[in-house]
């Protein structure tokens, strides 16, 4: 049999995609790329809806200006503030450059429990030409209605002290408006620089 | 001749998109290169060899390892390099696991002080508490994300989550992080099994994820 060769005009009522794993994989969208250049916060206020099935942040080597600094994030959930309540968890794994410190911990100074302040994701950041800040945050179904928003992450990070930190930070925005806007930024003073990207994953909705 | 026309349902078959349409991705996340196991001693994705990227093309890498056996109980393990040659970059790292064995009678959490490093430069072990059996069922998978590794700014930060067949039948869950602490450029990057034997079989996938 002839091989049935289609045109562009022969595909015109195609409204989808298969949804075949090897078309949609859980794959990654990029929807915005921000860099911070000294900026006071970084932003995330469109493309965040039912689109797809959750959102990725990935956090490229942000660096402050001074030591001690915690990158913090916020949830917007339908006003202009970044200020949903959350209830979180935050552990972390540590080691120091000196090979002391090594520790598995809680840290209760870093959670929340029906906050509406911004959420630490990295604290005591060291502030040394090369150390930075680096993670990625997914947030599954903001634009739920009738649930809660869950989120996790994971932060590889330079502390002040010259250690490792492997941190875990995971929670719920406890409100049933739609999460629609994401912001980070320093706990005081700028976000030297670094890259933001916020994705889309797996196939549209 | 008429025009044959085509609707959703004639595509749901489909496994795979042109190139043409999807960029030869249909997302983000970009397939560069898989390695199967045979045997190994090593395996290496070196950017530039083997038509492997790893460079400034993609600001994150991903490695996916799935079903990775070992000839021997063993602890698998990877370096880097920044000349080509030598994998023994400067690391600071953390380690700590979680497992459990199948009679259910033996659980644990904690940081594992033997397998950090402080500014090392051996091979970084991935297995905390424990090296995974060479029984035939035996194996171990994960994935193990790099970021930025070209930089030549920043130290260079790695977060891995794998989970392996531990010794005396343990299922163990292991996270490692760390950063390699240069601020030359990462060209390659390899794994091996840490203590001794090869890697019999399985595969290590590599991807980067899209800057734009």
């Amino acid at each position: 049999m002839a091989i049935r060769t289609a045109v562009n005009r022969a595909l015109t009522a195609i409204t989808a995609l298969p949804t075949a794993a090897a078309l949609t994989d859980g794959n990654l969208t990029l929807l915005t790329t921000l860099t911070a250049s000294s900026s006071s916060a970084v932003t995330f206020d469109s493309s965040i809806n039912s689109t797809y099935n959750s959102y990725q942040i990935h956090i490229i080597q942000a660096h402050c200006s001074a030591d001690n600094k915690i990158l913090q994030m916020g949830f917007r959930d339908g006003s202009t503030a970044y200020d949903a309540t959350k209830t979180t968890t935050y552990f972390a794994s540590q080691h120091k450059e000196d090979a002391s410190g090594g520790a598995l911990g809680y840290n209760t100074d870093q959670d929340q429990a029906q906050a509406t302040g911004f959420l630490n994701i990295s604290e005591a950041l060291g502030a040394d030409n090369d150390q930075c800040t680096n993670g990625i945050i997914e947030i599954f179904n903001p634009s739920s209605t009738t649930f809660v928003k869950n989120f996790i992450g994971r932060m590889s990070y330079n502390h002040q002290n010259d250690r490792e930190m492997d941190v875990f930070v995971a929670g719920y925005c406890n409100v049933t408006a739609a999460i629609d806007g994401f912001q980070f930024k320093m706990d005081s003073g700028n976000i030297d620089s670094g890259t933001f990207k916020l994705y889309g994953v797996g196939p549209k909705q | 001749m008429a025009l044959v026309k085509y609707n959703d349902r004639s595509l749901r078959n489909l496994t795979t998109a042109p190139a043409a349409v999807t960029g030869n991705s249909p997302g983000a996340l970009v397939h560069i290169k898989t390695l199967t196991a045979s045997s190994s001693a090593t395996l290496t994705f070196l950017h530039g060899s083997s038509d492997v990227v790893f460079n400034s093309t993609y600001p994150i890498y991903k490695l996916v390892y799935t079903s990775m056996h070992p000839s021997q109980q063993s602890i698998f393990s990877f370096q880097t390099t920044t000349d080509g040659t030598n994998y023994n970059t400067s690391v600071t790292s953390t380690s700590f696991g979680a497992y459990q064995n199948e009679g259910g009678s033996d659980t644990d959490l904690g940081y594992e002080a033997g397998q950090d490093q402080a500014n090392g430069t051996a091979f970084q072990g991935l297995m905390s508490f424990g090296s995974n059996i060479a029984d035939n069922d035996a194996a171990f998978s994960g994935e193990l994300t790099i970021f930025n590794p070209s930089s030549t700014t920043f130290v260079k930060h790695w977060m891995s989550d794998l989970n392996f067949y531990g010794g005396s039948n343990y299922s163990q869950r292991s996270q490692h992080a760390g950063y390699f602490n240069t601020t030359s450029a990462i060209t390659g990057i390899q794994f091996k099994m840490i203590n001794s034997g090869n890697i019999d079989s399985g595969t290590i996938k590599l991807y980067g994820i899209k800057d734009s």
